[in-house]
């Protein structure tokens, strides 16, 4: 009740400026939803002049875990569930309104198998054997004595950007088409080290990786890439895993397709073959136009994508816009981005924000003056293996039609005079 | 910054790496022996090879039945598919514009049925069928795609040498050939 009172005498120091009755609005409507009211944080002054009403009052009290701005609250995941499931399917990362590189745990993309489960860390165990010296178990307090380490690094679903190999250029946001592809600061124990107290033997040329979701879903990891830099990831942006994300451990293999890298990692058996699961035979297999299919396509290709302008945004008249996007590569660091905005007749570099890292995402930009007529924008990466970002043609001619994973191809988005963008194939 | 120095102060660094890493390798070896019942229990991946399959049998004619309760809902009738994948035919598609991937249309391995089926499957009761179930509803799916006959008992000797007609269309991409 004092704090009304207050804020009614702060509205008659300032009543004499002709925004009285504005003013007295908001008070009321404060004291009618209670302080914190929808009420008063939808509240804009009605001039420059006037004292903003968060600056009339003190703000709202600490909490325990923060909640973003609810002015916010529109930018979400595109949720996309298996029929008759709520928990099998896809989410995709909001790219268009995200800035940076690092994706927020709340909206880093999400492609589960059966759902997520909520695992109990103290009833949660990590088993390595087969061909191994000792068979070894670990539960989650031994894991989190172990030496860590922190990359920001990328993952991608290999089925990521599927909607533009459709025959005409599907609708939707920048991220419904792309936004199976995330970027967070992973932390955890480098494998090798775990494999080494195994200790490997000499045929132990692959490794089953088990989950411990209701799909219990598996894959074959090759040797050398888990003793490269696979990594036990414990922590996604400084705090344990998400549990969409693997709580409260997983497999992280920088630079590989999505799927390999098994959430909620219950199980490592070291064999001398690939298992040739479910998901590495019938999924996640390239079909060919031969009718052959490669199994074990693992390297996510050299790939960028322009988030603004994109799809759905709306520029509001002529003058200077930034360009900016993403570019990422399995194959180490983006060595260049090129921008066109006349739909491939000529392009120049962008630049390239730091920290520019390997197997993770970089943010490119370059200023436009937008002259008001109609325009076609498109990037295309460049890794510092020298791979190049294809065009959809030349993806389609090197791979065939019916091409399904895989897709790094380049994104065109299409201004017109009105200042709309949308998706086309050029 | 001269090059020289840019180049000596990689190689700096890289020592440290070397350094770090090899410090780094060096784990506290906190993992403990599990029993081999719980390798057994927790082991429950089956290769083409056939290592892993478990004892137990079972025929088409046994899980016609198991397949109208546990399946028919997601993949239809005869494995028409519905909810969820379609399960049966697409011979002869694969390679053509129109691919139908099904589980004897594509998939190169049967010993893989029966790891996925067991482990993932039904969808709603994961790992709740018995391994005689898992075996029969495995050789009901090689019957409907003309695999095997009805009476054909799916065992760990009868499985892995099951030949699936796409088998031989599948090619290595790691290790590089």
């Amino acid at each position: 009740m004092s704090k009304f009172i207050y804020r009614e005498s702060e509205l008659e120091q300032v009543a004499g400026n002709g925004l009285l009755h504005r003013r007295l609005f908001l008070t009321q409507s404060a004291a009618l939803l209670g302080a914190g009211g929808l009420g008063l944080l939808s509240a804009r002054p009605a001039s420059a002049q006037e004292l903003p009403a968060w600056m009339s009052a003190p703000g709202v009290g600490m909490s325990e875990y923060g909640e973003r701005s609810p002015f916010e609250s529109g930018v979400t995941r595109h949720v996309a569930a298996v029929a008759g499931t709520t928990g099998s399917g896809a989410s995709r990362t909001p790219l268009e309104s995200l800035q940076g590189t690092i994706t927020p745990s709340s909206l880093h993309f999400e492609r589960h198998h059966s759902g997520i489960p909520e695992i109990d860390p103290d009833a949660h165990q990590l088993l390595i054997h087969g061909l191994v010296e000792r068979p070894l178990i670990f539960n989650m307090d031994a894991l989190h004595r172990y030496p860590m380490e922190s990359r920001v690094q990328f993952l991608e679903c290999s089925g990521n950007s599927r909607p533009n190999l459709s025959a005409m250029p599907p609708g939707g946001s920048c991220g419904d088409i792309h936004g199976m592809v995330s970027c967070s600061e992973w932390t955890g124990i480098p494998l090798s080290i775990l494999l080494d107290e195994a200790g490997v033997a000499a045929d132990g040329r692959w490794l089953l990786a088990e989950g411990a979701d209701a799909a219990a879903m598996t894959r074959s990891v090759p040797m050398a890439k888990a003793m490269d830099d696979a990594l036990i990831a414990l922590y996604q942006n400084g705090e344990m895993l998400r549990p969409a994300n693997g709580y409260p451990v997983r497999l992280f293999l920088p630079g590989y397709e999505g799927n390999i890298s098994v959430k909620w990692l219950r199980r490592l058996k070291v064999t001398a073959e690939p298992v040739m699961t479910r998901d590495e035979t019938s999924k996640y297999t390239d079909l060919l136009p031969s009718g052959q299919s490669l199994l074990f396509t693992f390297p996510m290709g050299v790939k960028s994508v322009i988030t603004s302008p994109s799809a759905g945004l709306t520029l509001d008249g002529p003058g200077l816009y930034e360009i900016t996007g993403l570019a990422w590569s399995g194959a180490g660091k983006i060595s260049a981005v090129e921008i066109s905005a006349d739909g491939g007749q000529t392009w120049a570099e962008a630049a390239l924000s730091e920290p520019v890292l390997s197997k993770s995402v970089t943010r490119f930009r370059m200023a436009w003056r937008r002259e008001g007529g109609p325009a076609v924008l498109l990037s295309r990466a460049i890794d510092e293996t020298g791979a190049v970002q294809p065009s959809r043609n030349e993806l389609l001619a090197e791979k065939g039609p019916q091409v399904s994973y895989h897709n790094n191809s380049i994104q065109a988005w299409q201004i017109s005079a009105d200042g709309g963008v949308t998706n086309v194939y050029v | 910054m001269s090059t020289s120095n840019v180049r000596r102060a990689g190689c700096a660094a890289l020592a440290l790496t070397l350094l770090t890493t090899a410090a780094a390798q060096e784990g506290p070896d906190l993992g403990e022996t599990p029993s081999p019942e719980l390798i057994a229990a927790w082991d429950i991946s089956v290769s083409p090879d056939g290592a892993g399959l478990p004892a137990g049998s079972g025929t088409a004619v046994e899980g016609a039945p198991l397949y109208l309760v546990n399946c028919l809902v997601c993949h239809g009738q005869e494995g028409e598919g519905l909810l969820n994948d379609r399960l049966v035919g697409g011979h002869g598609t694969i390679g053509g514009p129109a691919a139908r991937k099904t589980v004897g249309s594509y998939w190169p391995y049967a010993t893989t049925i029966f790891d996925y089926v067991r482990r993932a499957m039904p969808y709603l009761q994961p790992q709740s069928l018995t391994n005689d179930e898992v075996y029969a509803l495995t050789a009901y799916l090689l019957y409907l795609n003309g695999i095997i006959n009805e009476n054909d008992a799916m065992n760990s000797a009868t499985l892995p040498v099951v030949d699936m007609p796409n088998r031989d269309n599948f090619v290595l991409a790691y290790p590089e050939p």
